[in-house]
């Protein structure tokens, strides 16, 4: 089983999602060039946070008309496991990998802090480690966070159970005063419809250590890694 | 060459952030009678005239890059140098 990283201009969450699969999973692990045309022989593609050319025009607009994501749309249709972090979500929205797009914080501030998320599904290969209703301690780390979409593309990200992730309150509890940016429905990570693209705006791979303040992102690493075993 | 200013701004459905906080600076600075702040972009694209179909290239180039239909529209002008 293998792992990818892309690496963009300005990504800063590449050695930490590189050394969270490769010191804590225990997994090969690969960087990826954003100017790469193929992406072959990877078991899932991590696109890391950051802030890919530097947030110009749109944070993720960029990056997504790079050569490296048009092979990972083929790899993605092909039924290959994507999971986009922080700036890697706002790419993959901004690709159309993933519905909707992710806006200034309602609230105007950059958040840096961990937060509590609500497990909405745990099914999901990136999620299965996990209880549904299970509440895990995650980083943020964001300016334009908050996750928008038109009411079409709500109802199915709810009727097909692909909220992945909604920020709650540490006893679990989804409320307006635990939703950090101004999400809709506190959406903190959502699936494709087809289940094998993520995105998440909180950093599971910053939180693999209880001496980084949790480890609950490993919940979310090991789900990848066994499902692909 | 022709000139184009692209104005891109949030579809009016949504929240500008951006807008609030500009509108309660201004009524701290004491105008009175502020309704509403919107901010948007500007974009200046200059375009040779040997391009062609400067209007068509440069709607492509809006919906490919320059605006996320989700949440923007879009407007330009073209200026003929």
């Amino acid at each position: 089983m293998k792992f990818g990283v892309v690496q963009f201009p300005g990504s800063n969450g590449d050695q930490d999602a590189y050394n969270a699969v490769c010191d804590v999973l225990k997994q090969p692990v690969e960087y990826i060039w954003h100017k790469s045309t193929a992406v072959d022989g990877f078991d899932c593609i991590i696109i890391p946070g950051g802030a890919s050319y530097g947030d110009y025009l749109r944070p993720g607009a960029v990056a997504s008309l790079s050569p490296v994501i048009d092979a990972i749309r083929g790899y993605a249709d092909q039924g290959g496991r994507v999971i986009g972090i922080g700036n890697g979500f706002q790419i993959l929205c901004e690709a159309g990998l993933l519905p909707g797009a992710l806006m200034t914080n309602s609230n105007v501030r950059f958040k840096c802090s961990y937060i509590s998320v609500r497990v909405e599904n745990n099914f999901s290969d990136f999620s299965h480690k996990c209880t549904v209703g299970q509440t895990l301690s995650l980083p943020i780390e964001d300016y334009q966070g908050s996750y928008y979409c038109n009411a079409d593309e709500l109802k199915p990200l709810e009727s097909e159970n692909s909220i992945l992730l909604r920020y709650c309150d540490k006893s679990g509890k989804v409320t307006y005063d635990a939703n950090p940016n101004g999400s809709a429905l506190n959406i903190a990570g959502i699936l494709n419809e087809a289940g094998n693209v993520a995105g998440m705006m909180p950093h599971p791979e910053r939180a693999v250590d209880d001496i980084l303040g949790s480890a609950d992102g490993v919940l979310i690493l090991k789900s990848i890694a066994q499902r692909l075993d | 060459m022709a000139k184009v200013n692209v104005y891109v701004t949030l579809k009016p459905e949504l929240l500008d952030a951006q807008g609030k906080v500009v509108q309660g600076a201004l009524e701290n600075l004491g105008y009175t009678g502020i309704e509403g702040v919107r901010v948007g972009k500007i974009v200046e694209i200059e375009i040779a005239d040997a391009a062609g179909n400067i209007e068509g290239k440069i709607d492509e180039i809006c919906r490919k890059l320059l605006v996320n239909p989700n949440t923007e529209d879009y407007r330009f002008e073209i200026e003929k140098g």
